[in-house]
């Protein structure tokens, strides 16, 4: 049976007990859950410290986001990084393990920029605490920065501290049509060095749409969508608020992908790869999906047949990517993956028996 | 030249091998001027191979390095390792790109912070990172250290905006950590280097994110009474949901020595000054303006100011980016601090700084980021007074103590290095230390790279000061 600890220390026993362990929050990333033993973390939830005046909060990692984001939003304040798969049950400790950042880390960074803190349990069953809970700290290495998208490999987050910020008063979310890929990068480009200071920046492949949300004070977003949409006129369409909000809300849980059973995978990304990646892709049928913050990242829903050819494009293409959601693959990671010797030694010093899933 | 150098040679040529005491005066101190420390020898290599073959000289013969850029460290953190290797990176100043499509800037170690924004400028894009002395502190060293600046609560420090480092570590394997994605997969190694304070290698080529300029600024001074109303401006700015790019407070002390300096003309009679400043888009300025007016018109400042155009706004951040050079005008010497609190606390901390300083008779001048609780006390003393300096440091180090006890931080931007070494078990367990060194040792297990700083329980170098930094003399740098 699967340990349920309630406490950090119940986690460190966990670790302690076996020779091989893996901790599991609400399971929306189910591909990246390695092999062990399964600590289940959803014992240890609860929002610990929250004073809106701080920008701060510290809770147990087996929070559920949505728990987060409800007690954020009753003070006006949310998580700029816009989490994903809040709906489906996603925990802070999955969140930052898996290292997933949704559309709005497109102004102020992603989830890495956000935390500050942790407590951890390394692979000798011991506590660790890394980072600090003020929203501006240098004392130490930043391993809470590390544990971002580290699997679980190094060790399991028990506490986490995070930077939030003032929500903005208002938000609106325009479509902008493209006539085709490259007019659509060539438009990323120019939003993304604007000065109109968008929130979230996003394309929609199959759409052909980019998705622009900007945030502030309501007379100034008025202005603002006027100029875009007299940037490209005809093109531009406002999107009504509750529409909106659909919008993002169906990209952050990616319903539709489990729905077909297919897999949600994650590719970073600049715009000046857009082309050669697309087309890597686009031989292999799978040059959908979406662009997200700018450029950034392409996440592409895989369904079964696609994935070895996903994968050798990647690898062709010199790109990496991560299966994020739907059922386990053979491997999180697909694509080129290169391991420098400084990834097994740092593995060494924090799992030294190798107690966490294997890199 | 001393022989066990020789193998240098085959690395770099003799004439960037300096060995002569004159110059290596000139590297015994940096920002932090109170420590000196005389290397071995300085060697001035002008590409990555001759850093790469000076690392692994290095590493292959157990000799500790320190890698350094201007020498701005207020931490110690580029002092010489005594009878070590000083690797001055100044000549590695090149910008290798800047990708206005990708937003990112490819930089070499010795390039100098601003010269950074100043090759984006064309492309309507700038290095968010400000610390003071980004007129001439480099890259290489806010990456090590992590540096802040006075926009660190909207866009975070150097880390947030570093997003690849070619680097050369410890055992001299060269690595690559992240990319010119903003996203990346696997664990954070660049984010982890940041702020590694040189004790993991040196970085060799850095991707750093560029951000578009803001579009206009809005840029207010008010005056106040007291510090507690200047704190409570603070607070109710923040509880309002507005975001400014800089919130930042001075005491009469320091307000005293930067009119002085800079005769920047604040508030005639301020026991502080608060700045603010937001923002962005022309229309979403104008719209928080009428908002942030509002604020400060209901706290009980007795002059508001608000700077009309772009040069009354430099005026306004004249005084404050002089404050710390210009406490210089008022005291033969001073410690710079920088500690953290909870932002809620300030008001608190500094009742409590006024205490220790009427106590122990050391003024102390005040000048902090308020948006983050980063606080900066300037502690005077005259070094030739025998003990002051150590009385001084005690001052520090209660600050410091009190810092860690309310919830906050030793250090917001400064870094640890030779300065608070022994602070840090204030922060974390022996144990949470000891993770630490096994992490360190998976990068440098001979313990070459920067050894002695960051870790409590070093040899400590000598303590001798009296004045200020010559570049700071010369007006070139500023602490903060």
């Amino acid at each position: 049976m699967a340990a349920r600890p309630v406490s950090a220390k119940e986690v460190a026993e966990a670790v302690h007990a076996h020779a091989h362990v893996a901790a599991a929050g609400g399971r929306t990333k189910k591909p990246l859950v390695g092999e062990g033993e399964v600590i289940e973390m959803g014992g240890l939830s609860g929002i610990a410290e929250y004073e809106a005046s701080e920008y701060t909060f510290t809770a147990r990692a087996g929070t559920p986001v949505r728990e987060v984001e409800g007690a954020l939003k009753e003070k006006r304040q949310y998580l700029p990084f816009d989490p994903l798969f809040v709906e489906g049950g996603a925990t802070l400790g999955g969140t930052i393990a898996a290292g997933v950042s949704g559309p709005g880390r497109f102004r102020y960074g992603g989830l890495r920029d956000f935390l500050i803190g942790v407590e951890f349990v390394d692979g000798s069953g011991r506590l660790v605490r890394s980072g600090g809970k003020v929203v501006k700290n240098a004392a130490g290495f930043d391993l809470p920065k590390f544990l971002v998208g580290s699997l679980g490999r190094f060790g399991i987050v028990t506490e986490v501290s995070f930077k939030v910020f003032p929500a903005p008063v208002e938000t609106v979310t325009l479509r902008v049509s493209c006539a085709n890929h490259e007019v659509a990068g060539e438009r990323l480009a120019e939003v993304a060095r604007s000065r109109w200071e968008a929130e979230a920046l996003d394309y929609d492949l199959a759409a052909r749409c980019m998705v622009v949300r900007l945030g502030g004070p309501g007379r100034a977003l008025d202005l603002l969508c006027g100029e875009i949409e007299s940037r490209w006129r005809g093109e531009v369409e406002r999107v009504d608020p509750e529409t909106a909000a659909e919008g993002w809300a169906d990209f952050r849980e990616w319903a539709g992908a489990a729905k077909t059973g297919s897999r949600v995978v994650k590719i970073p990304m600049t715009l000046s790869q857009f082309g050669p990646l697309r087309e890597g892709l686009e031989e292999v049928g799978a040059g959908g999906g979406r662009l997200s913050s700018g450029g950034a990242v392409w996440w592409l829903a895989v369904d079964e047949d696609r994935m070895e050819g996903v994968h050798a494009a990647l690898e062709e293409k010199g790109f990496a990517g991560l299966v994020v959601r739907g059922e386990p693959w053979s491997s999180p990671w697909i694509g080129r993956r290169e391991m420098a010797g400084i990834l097994g030694a740092v593995k060494e010093a924090l799992d030294p028996v190798g107690r966490f899933p294997g890199l | 030249m001393d022989s066990t150098l020789s193998g240098l040679l085959e690395v770099l040529p003799a004439e960037r091998v300096y060995t002569d005491a004159v110059y290596l005066a000139a590297y015994e101190s940096d920002g932090l001027t109170a420590f000196k420390a005389k290397p071995r020898a300085v060697v001035v290599p002008e590409t990555l191979e001759e850093v790469i073959g000076v690392v692994r000289w290095c590493h292959d013969h157990e000799v500790p390095f320190v890698a350094r850029g201007s020498g701005t460290s207020l931490s110690g953190g580029s002092l010489p390792v005594e009878e070590g290797i000083v690797i001055a990176l100044n000549r590695l100043n090149r910008i290798l790109e800047v990708d206005p499509v990708d937003r990112v800037a490819v930089v070499e170690p010795g390039v100098i912070n601003l010269d950074v924004s100043r090759a984006a400028d064309e492309f309507g894009l700038h290095f968010a990172p400000d610390p003071s002395s980004q007129s001439i502190c480099t890259i290489g060293g806010n990456v090590a250290f992590n540096s802040g600046g006075a926009h660190c609560l909207k866009y975070g420090m150097t880390a947030n905006h570093v997003l690849g480092i070619k680097a050369v570590l410890g055992t001299g394997e060269v690595v690559e950590f992240g990319g010119r994605s903003r996203e990346q997969i696997g664990p954070d190694f660049a984010g982890l280097f940041c702020g590694s304070e040189g004790l993991f290698g040196v970085g060799l080529e850095i991707t750093l994110r560029l951000l578009p300029k803001a579009e206009c600024f809005h840029t207010v001074l008010a005056g106040y009474r007291s510090l507690e109303e200047a704190g409570h401006a603070v607070a109710a700015v923040i509880d309002s949901g507005l975001l400014p790019g800089a919130l930042e407070i001075m005491d009469a002390l320091a307000i005293e020595a930067a009119e002085a300096a800079v005769a920047c003309g604040y508030p005639k009679g301020a026991e502080a000054v608060l700045i603010v400043e937001l923002e962005g888009p022309v229309e979403k300025v104008a719209a928080e303006r009428e908002q942030l007016d509002g604020i400060l018109a209901d706290t009980s400042a007795f002059e508001t100011r608000v700077a009309a155009d772009e040069e009354e706004r430099m005026t306004i951040w004249r005084g404050r980016k002089s404050a710390f050079s210009a406490v210089g005008r008022l005291s033969p010497d001073f410690i710079v601090q920088d500690g953290v609190v909870p932002r809620t606390r300030l008001g608190e901390a500094l009742r409590k700084i006024g205490e220790m300083s009427a106590e122990t008779g050391f003024r102390v001048a005040n000048v902090f980021h308020a948006g983050d609780g980063n606080l900066h006390p300037l502690i005077l003393y005259d070094g030739r007074e025998e003990g002051a300096l150590a009385g001084a440091e005690a001052l520090a180090g209660r600050i410091l103590n009190m810092c860690v006890e309310m919830g906050g931080s030793i250090t917001g931007e400064h870094g640890v290095g030779m300065e608070k070494r022994d602070f840090l078990p204030g922060m974390f367990s022996e144990y949470d230390i000891e993770v630490m060194k096994r992490v360190r040792a998976a990068f440098d297990p001979k313990e070459v790279a920067n050894p002695g700083k960051m870790f409590p329980g070093a040899e400590a170098p000598a303590l001798s000061q009296h004045g200020m930094h010559p570049l700071e003399k010369a007006g070139l740098i500023s602490r903060e």
